[in-house]
């Protein structure tokens, strides 16, 4: 189910005509079940990272109105600055901004969807798949890629740990937030409430079972 | 000379959060030897690496998670901003009936 939903969002990154969903989305539960246990996909690992974080091409993997090289993305090339460490730039405060808003659900993480390289970071994106987020309403960003976010959303958020989960702009949690909420229904309730689910009885099926939990 | 604590991290954090949020109860797991050879864990000699902290507490009362976590997190800031310090620190923050609460659900299931 993973690799159905916020996963092909990786593959949409790179891929000009992307396949449809339909005929995929038809597949039981338990076949999906069976293939999130299965390791992430060799194919497209760490598709998302490179091709997200390098200039001008890539800002349409976050945003499809936005235009020119995101900031965040030109930091890997900048001279680290230690000042930035310690004090959210302007600059880096709106390039953080624009990460925030470049999708309704944003997760900052370590790693990829596909790739995640943390346990809390795979939690959470497994959640989000589990949940039926729309993938074209989704994006990932990987801090390991860059060390002026990794830095600047900690202290953007006030929130010391990655990942990190905004939901229309909102900041919402880390893993643990959003573990409970995944188990108490909140979180189900908040994405259909932003409406930002996958259209389409399976999800919502699978939304609602996770929920007794 | 005293013999140091074995566990320093693990003491200063049952400090802090005894001090500043009185919990009515708090359990604080090292599981550090679970991520010992995790990639970000490379170099590292710390045992005291990654904890999972619950914490029930009257402090929590009409705080939304986010600044419960917040709460803690601003506690233990300096050992998780340290080199070396805390990696990692899962948190389950409740009040006393949520703790209530969920103490029936676990023994109903």
């Amino acid at each position: 189910m993973l690799s159905r939903s916020i996963l092909s969002r990786v593959r949409l990154s790179c891929n000009p005509s992307p396949p449809k969903r339909s005929a995929s989305q038809l597949t039981s539960r338990k076949q999906r079940l069976l293939r999130q246990s299965a390791t992430a996909l060799p194919t497209t690992a760490a598709s998302f990272s490179t091709a997200a974080l390098r200039p001008a091409t890539a800002t349409s993997t976050f945003s499809s109105s936005s235009s020119g090289a995101h900031p965040l993305l030109r930091s890997r090339t900048a001279p680290p600055s230690l000042l930035l460490r310690r004090l959210l730039s302007d600059q880096t405060r709106q390039a953080i901004d624009k990460a925030v808003g470049s999708a309704p659900v944003v997760l900052f993480m370590k790693g990829t969807p596909e790739t995640p390289q943390c346990g809390f970071s795979r939690a959470s994106i497994q959640i989000l798949g589990l949940q039926g987020v729309d993938p074209d309403k989704f994006a990932a960003f990987n801090v390991l890629e860059d060390a002026e976010l990794r830095q600047g959303i900690k202290e953007y958020s006030d929130w010391p740990t990655i990942p990190q989960l905004y939901i229309d702009k909102e900041f919402v949690g880390g893993c643990d937030i959003i573990v409970s909420m995944h188990q108490n229904g909140e979180l189900a309730k908040l994405l259909d409430e932003k409406k930002v689910l996958v259209k389409g009885e399976e999800a919502e099926g699978e939304a609602a079972e996770a929920n007794k939990e | 000379m005293a013999s140091p604590s074995s566990t320093p991290v693990e003491d200063t954090i049952r400090e802090k959060i005894t001090a500043a949020l009185d919990p009515a109860s708090l359990e604080i797991h090292n599981d550090s030897h679970l991520h010992a050879h995790h990639k970000a864990m490379e170099g590292s000699t710390s045992r005291e690496t990654h904890f999972r902290l619950i914490i029930t507490s009257e402090k929590f009362r009409s705080k939304m998670q986010p600044a419960r976590h917040r709460l803690v997190y601003t506690l233990l800031k300096d050992e998780m901003a340290k080199e070396g310090g805390i990696h990692a620190l899962q948190l389950r923050t409740l009040t006393p009936e949520e703790a209530e609460k969920r103490k029936q659900a676990e023994e109903g299931a």
